[in-house]
């Protein structure tokens, strides 16, 4: 293993700005992993941290094949980290519509820039990314489709699903996005929390990783099968929003199983606690994404199911 | 007459409204087609020179109904919760709001409110979009164009009295701003950026609300006097504009004015360390050209905009 500072700036009276990578194994540049890129990312940087760790080991067993380098960057953004905040602690822009940066441009394009440099080579790209609203994900790898994805090598992790989902104007500025202009296979990579810790989907994103990383003759892993993936397209996913706002009460977990009709959430008035809305299952499916705030806006996407085959109601 | 754009409830015992004040001629002057101007601003929350212009536009008309001869609908606050809270996005969300048009009445609270402002600006014959740079940045009066649509914009941007038009490149990302999206269902939208964030720049202000009463009396909406407007600078090539990036990280003071003329290698300001006492940089004019963006917030990266330079050749070309 070799840690190396990837990319640095000073500050005025902060300490210097470092993003730092750890490289395992010689040879091509063959998988990049990137954890957190905003401020609230702790799940993706927890995930990465077990990565290292894991990786450690396996290189020490000779397990990772000859010929190929694996490069972990745990952050690109331990600034927003330390002070909680989740993008860029001066103008709030987000390093994650940066890319791919512009080394004479404005700080965070600098930063997006000298970590795109380092990191845009590689075959293989996965970052562990979060969504904008506050919920929890049954794990999956998501891609965008941009005319340059290939769904049946996403299925290799072995994850529960694989997601489809349309380009959006901003996507362009996006890691992803840049990486497969550059050529790299990318895939992001969704656990199930963000701003706090789930093990068991970390390990999941793990065992997932390294599955892929051995499909494709990269390491020695003889670990779990994982899962045939379902390929579903973001649209086909059913949506169950709020009619009204309040107290948010969430009544069943991400990956249960549901079936039409079923209560999956109330919510609740504020100040005299009476029901004002049973949100109910609109098909026969499985929790695919749920909201986690204990308050919620009107006409908020709060559930999102995976119809199971078949039995669709609407 | 006060009127609701959009309401939307929120968790706890408030309702979030999105509000505009329409004004229209005394009802016997009525006669055959009337245009219709929507003036826009507060899309970012801790931009508030538009404050001032939406006032000061609704003043002079309340002052003088009989000179009105078409509709103007003023929208001061986009995004209430941001200007009420000194918040830049959409509070909560940490969304820009200009990068969610035309949203989505089926969508989410931020989409539904957006396609609720889009639905409601649809028909006017031109839109003024007033913008306030950022809290770092301070902007001599100007207008800023897609170049996908300059023919039809930069004729009406020539009335509005404003110093600068700036033409610039189309980019995907721009494609979700509220500009954008009118301009594409044929409302002429116009960006105004002018002063700086978290301030109100009355010489500014009174500037653009004269070109804004020239440019209504060209459409036919204001019968009253107006003043001609000054001649601005057009730039259409990307290389008429030089970038400084402050190439440490340091407090910037500057040492020249806003809208100065400057020649190549004169000094426009200094990074310093503070604590050292010392001059981290010295900060020179790479051409000859007149400053238009200036930085306003000290404390800078190393990337932090200082400053936009207008070559010297733009404005002999403008004349
Ligand atoms: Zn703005």
């Amino acid at each position: 293993m070799r840690k190396k500072t990837i990319y640095e700036c000073k500050a005025l009276y902060r300490d210097v700005f470092r993003v730092t990578g750890y490289e395992f194994g010689e040879g091509e540049k063959s998988v990049c992993v990137v954890g957190s890129i905003r401020g609230n990312e702790i799940q993706q940087l927890y995930t990465c941290s077990q990565f290292v760790k894991r990786l450690k080991q396996m290189e020490a067993e000779g397990k990772i094949k000859e010929g190929h380098q694996i490069l972990v960057v745990p952050s690109v953004n331990p600034y927003s980290m330390n002070i909680k905040k989740r993008f860029w602690p001066t103008d709030n822009t987000d390093i994650n519509r940066m890319f791919p940066g512009y080394d004479l441009g404005e700080t965070t394009q600098r930063i997006a820039a000298g970590v795109f440099d380092v990191i845009k080579d590689y075959k293989y790209g996965m970052q562990f990314a979060s969504f904008y609203m506050p919920g929890k994900f049954t794990p999956h790898v998501r891609m965008m489709k941009a005319g340059y994805e290939d769904v049946e090598m996403a299925k290799e992790f072995g994850m529960p699903y694989v997601v489809l989902r349309n380009t959006r104007p901003y996507d362009t500025t996006t890691l992803n996005y840049n990486w497969q202009i550059w050529e790299t296979k990318a895939f992001s990579i969704y656990t199930t929390s963000t701003a706090e810790i789930d093990k068991e989907s970390a390990g999941m994103a793990i065992r997932s990783i390294l599955t892929f990383l051995s499909k494709e003759g990269i390491v020695d892993y003889r670990g779990h099968d994982g899962y045939i993936s379902q390929v579903v397209e973001d649209t086909q996913m059913a949506a169950v929003r709020t009619k009204t706002a309040g107290l948010f009460e969430s009544l069943v977990k991400v990956g249960e199983e549901v079936e039409a009709g079923q209560i999956l959430a109330l919510v609740t008035d504020p100040y005299e606690g009476e029901v004002l809305e049973e949100l109910r299952a609109p098909v026969d499916g499985i929790v695919f994404f749920a909201h986690n705030d204990p308050l919620t806006y009107a006409s908020t996407a709060v559930f999102k199911l995976v119809v199971r085959e078949g039995k669709g109601l609407l | 007459m006060i009127e609701t754009v959009a309401t939307v409830g929120l968790p706890v015992d408030e309702t979030l409204t999105i509000r505009k004040n329409r004004l229209q001629p005394q009802e016997n002057i009525l006669t055959g087609e009337k245009k219709r101007i929507s003036i826009v601003t507060g899309i970012h929350g801790d931009e508030l020179e538009g404050q001032y212009v939406c006032f000061e536009v609704a003043r002079r008309i309340r002052e003088h109904r009989e000179l009105l001869t078409g509709t103007v609908d003023i929208y001061p606050a986009m995004n209430p919760l941001g200007i009420d809270s000194i918040t830049r996005g959409i509070p909560a969300f940490d969304l820009d709001m200009n990068r969610l048009f035309p949203g989505n009445r089926e969508g989410d609270m931020t989409e539904y409110v957006a396609a609720k402002i889009i639905e409601d600006i649809e028909g006017s014959d031109v839109c003024i979009d007033i913008h306030a740079s950022n809290i770092f940045l301070t902007e001599i009066p100007q207008i800023r164009i897609n170049e996908l649509h300059k023919e039809k914009l930069i004729p009406l941007a020539m009335q509005t009295n404003v110093d600068f038009i700036w033409v610039h490149g189309a980019s995907t990302v721009l494609e979700s701003t509220l500009a954008h999206s009118l301009n594409s269902r044929d409302v002429p939208t116009l960006v105004v950026e002018m002063g700086v964030g978290m301030r109100i720049t009355r010489s500014y202000c009174e500037q653009l609300i004269d070109g804004i009463f020239h440019l209504m009396a060209q459409m036919g909406i204001w019968k009253g006097e107006t003043k001609e407007p000054r001649r601005p600078i057009i730039s259409q090539n990307p290389d008429d504009v030089s970038y400084l990036n402050a190439t440490t990280a340091g407090v910037f003071i500057p040492h020249v004015k806003h809208w100065e003329m400057l020649k190549q290698g004169d000094l426009i300001g200094w990074i310093i360390d503070p604590l050292g006492g010392e001059v981290l940089d010295e900060i020179l004019s790479p051409v000859n050209g007149i400053l238009f963006t200036i930085r306003e917030y000290p404390v800078v990266d190393a990337g932090s905009l200082v400053g936009r330079l207008l070559r010297e050749e733009t404005l002999k070309e403008g004349k």
